[in-house]
């Protein structure tokens, strides 16, 4: 584990570094109470206006906040175009893989990528096989993880391909920070978010199935008791599009409708934060009451566009991510931007005989987990767990991959004890639509307790505003 | 507009309209309970105050004896069943948050902050509590009409927040007179003698009391009463009143399959709009009462059929 790990906002010698400088200022003239009065502000307003996530299994009402810190991530002008840059071209390998997988499969035959980690995995879905998407594009919505290590280089953690979530509080702690301390944003230009969901619906728009020309677009939620429906009606709302449950849409002569107070009107592009299981009872969960019986029948006639499409997961399975750069490499030519974390695939003899004999440094991911869960963390991890793991690891090699235990860079966060660093990550969210576009920032999530290193909301990580500075 | 969408805005007006009726309904009964009153009388007034709101059954499982306490905390406080009024305002909430995305943000925050609050009175119930959180329900729904008419495009989601706010405002004036009906109750043009309090507070608890006194400028007698709170069409929650808005807001979202629907309320709103009191009164005040309150509910029935949850198209 690496010694001190990246101070985002200060040098070695305790200087501010330059795009912090300003804010360095003005965080030293503010008291303490002050700012525990803000972030009070920030918690009651929040509350009021229902930015909550409900947690499963607990009781109606249990409707939590995500802790939000008023502290801003500031990422420097240049740092974000180098990370632009690499994003850009990681999501544009990642649908090249995905197009290619469910049609020519090149990059099984050219050796580069294992066959049977696409074929017998269950993220590969056989009946996207052949299915010409519009403008082959799959993940119209990418939420790319990316943390900083060592000495500030950046990696990529992880690609969220799926329903990737979150954008909603990139958003909302825009808005909260503006309203809370106008005067910081009067001294730094901030480049700035807001503009997002027009981002979002011009893409959708743009891959509606050909010769639509006014499409129809609708946000698929799963309901009102999903923990993440705020950002479902929040989008939909922010879009002006219809924000619908499975049971509002039905199937007829492989065209989709949704019932209306004047009748069945035409769908013609479905954003949907639902799970492919979960997407039509008829060719996936036949106990799924969330989808829409007859769907895939639709999409597979192209009269209907589903994104992110079905069978993403496939790129962005944890047994794959060590093949990305070989995608960059393999479509586009080019050496990748941005690196992957080193990682150990512990279905090859040699890592897998590494990995067991080093536990307790390294961090072990189920392939198909997400969201913390099912995860170890070998140098914070107990006799007992390093033991279960170990077991589980052996009797199922390929179900896992490790990697080192990465020292995340820290970012100045405000807890009881005042100002002090916390480890953060970052996920940028990227829009493929007719182009590429990056909005400047996404999601800081902060792992609250000192010395954590996990962010995810579900265990106990706050969430940040992301300034990424113009000049 | 989604049909599920319409569903939960109307839903979410009725539970409002509720909240507020019967908070209105509680209040007279506790400045009711001021007066000197013989326990049988605390009684039977709230046997018929239940009977009325169809929650008698519900009640009766729940208590042996119709004290004024557990009257009071099962029709305020009482989570557990679906007619409280904290239960109306979670109904509400609920059915607003599934359609956050449709209303303003405004009325989220509302009706949001409203339920938030309520809960901060749960467990109370202390007798001097009482007319404060009654209080603060009408305040509340004050501000959620307000932020209604004061934010809300005039569209076809508008039409069925009205819809939902005057069928349920509708129910609730009939239910109160209804609670003062007693078998064979005459409503006569003169002072109603040891019960002539009662009639006043009625007026009060729907706010028409200074109203009446501006209108007849003459003593409170029950057949008065009666003309004001059903045919009066200038008065916001006479019978007349809210069919007549049920029936105008029903007309702007009217779709290919609810002409009939139409045509009941638009005949419902003529019986009122061209009606005079003697001949809405001849089959009996407790039968006029029982009738409309069951058009009323079939009205509810066919507006949820032609709109809210259409048969799937095949």
């Amino acid at each position: 584990m690496a010694a001190t790990p990246y101070n985002e906002m200060e040098l070695p010698d305790g200087s501010p570094r330059d795009h912090y400088r300003r804010y360095a200022t003005w965080l030293q003239a503010q008291a303490a109470d002050r700012l525990a009065r803000r972030r009070a502000e920030a918690d009651s307003l929040f509350h009021r206006v229902g930015i909550t996530f409900a947690v499963y299994g607990e009781d109606e009402g249990a409707e939590r906040l995500i802790p939000f810190d008023i502290v801003p991530r500031i990422v420097a002008a240049e740092e974000w175009r180098r990370l632009e840059a690499g994003l850009r071209q990681r999501v544009q390998a990642l649908n090249a893989f995905l197009s290619d997988v469910y049609h020519g499969q090149e990059i099984l035959r050219a050796g580069r990528v294992p066959p049977e980690l696409i074929l017998c995995n269950a993220q590969y879905r056989p009946e996207m096989q052949g299915i010409d998407v519009p403008g082959r594009i799959y993940a119209h919505i990418a939420g790319i993880d990316v943390v900083r290590a060592g000495s500030g280089e950046f990696h990529v953690l992880e690609d969220n391909l799926r329903v990737p979530s979150g954008v909603s509080y990139m958003l909302e702690n825009r808005k909260m920070m503006m309203r809370l301390f106008p005067e910081l944003f009067a001294r730094h230009s901030v480049a700035p978010v807001e503009h997002y969901p027009d981002v979002l619906l011009d893409n959708l728009r743009s891959v509606a199935p050909v010769g639509v020309s006014d499409p129809t677009v609708v946000l698929l939620t799963a309901g009102a008791q999903n923990s993440a429906y705020f950002e479902h009606a929040f989008l939909a709302q922010q879009m002006g599009i219809e924000l619908v449950e499975g049971q509002d849409l039905f199937v007829r002569d492989d065209a989709v409708f949704m019932r209306t107070t004047q009748g069945p009107v035409r769908v013609d592009v479905i954003y949907r934060r639902i799970d492919d299981d979960f997407l039509d009872p008829l060719a996936f969960r036949p106990d799924s009451l969330l989808g829409v019986p007859g769907l895939l029948s639709a999409y597979r006639a192209g009269h209907v566009t589903v994104a992110n499409a079905i069978g993403t997961g496939i790129a962005d399975d944890k047994s794959i991510y060590p093949y990305v750069p070989d995608m960059i490499e393999f479509y586009l030519g080019e050496r990748p931007l941005l690196a992957n974390v080193e990682t150990y695939v512990l279905r090859r003899p040699d890592d897998l005989a590494y990995v067991l004999a080093h536990l307790e440094e390294l961090v072990v991911k189920e392939v198909h987990g997400a969201g913390g869960y099912g995860m170890l963390i070998g140098p914070t991890a107990s006799g007992t767990q390093l033991e279960e793991f170990r077991a589980r690891i052996s009797a199922n090699p390929a179900g896992y991959i490790a990697q080192p235990t990465l020292a995340l860079s820290t970012c100045p966060t405000f807890v009881d004890a005042g100002i002090a660093p916390r480890h953060i990550d970052l996920r940028p969210y990227v829009l493929s639509g007719r182009e590429i576009t990056i909005v400047p920032g996404g999601l800081t999530r902060v792992a609250l307790r000192d010395g954590s290193l996990v962010v995810n909301s579900s265990q106990g990580g706050g969430t940040k505003d992301t300034w990424v500075l113009e000049s | 507009m989604l049909s599920r969408t319409a569903d939960h805005l109307y839903w979410m007006s009725r539970f409002i309209e509720r909240s507020e009726a019967l908070a209105r309904m509680l209040d007279a009964h506790y400045r009711h309970s001021l007066l000197p009153h013989a326990p049988e009388v605390v009684a039977r007034d709230w046997r018929a105050t239940l009977n009325s709101l169809g929650l008698l059954e519900a009640y009766q499982a729940r208590h042996e004896t119709f004290a004024t306490a557990s009257a009071f905390h099962f029709l305020a406080f009482d989570r557990e069943h679906a007619g409280s009024i904290v239960s109306c305002l979670r109904a509400a909430r609920e059915n607003a948050r599934a359609v956050r995305g449709t209303i303003t943000s405004e009325m989220w925050e509302t009706l949001n902050s409203t339920w938030l609050e309520s809960r901060g009175y749960e467990g109370e119930g202390a007798e001097h509590d009482i007319g404060e959180f009654l209080e603060w329900v009408r305040y509340r729904a004050h501000l959620s009409r307000g932020v209604t008419l004061g934010t809300m495009l005039r569209d076809e989601a508008f039409r069925f927040t009205r819809i939902g706010t005057f069928l349920e405002g509708a129910d609730a004036t009939a239910r109160m007179l209804r609670a003062r009906a007693r078998p064979g109750f005459v409503p006569l043009d003169e002072p109603a003698g040891p019960d002539a309090y009662t009639w006043t507070l009625l007026l009060r608890s729907l706010s028409a009391f200074e109203v009446y006194r501006k209108i007849y400028r003459d003593a409170v007698t029950p057949w008065r009463v009666t003309d004001l709170l059903v045919l009066r069409d200038d008065l916001p929650r006479s019978l007349g009143r809210c069919v007549s808005e049920v029936y105008l807001n029903l007309r702007e979202v009217a779709n290919e399959q609810s002409a009939e629907t139409e045509r009941r309320a638009g005949q419902l709103h003529s019986t009122f709009h061209f009606g005079r009191l003697e001949l809405l009164l001849a089959p009996g005040f407790g039968a006029f009462l029982d009738g409309f309150l069951g058009q009323i509910a079939v009205l509810g029935d066919r507006i949820a059929q032609d709109f809210l949850v259409p048969p799937t198209p095949t």
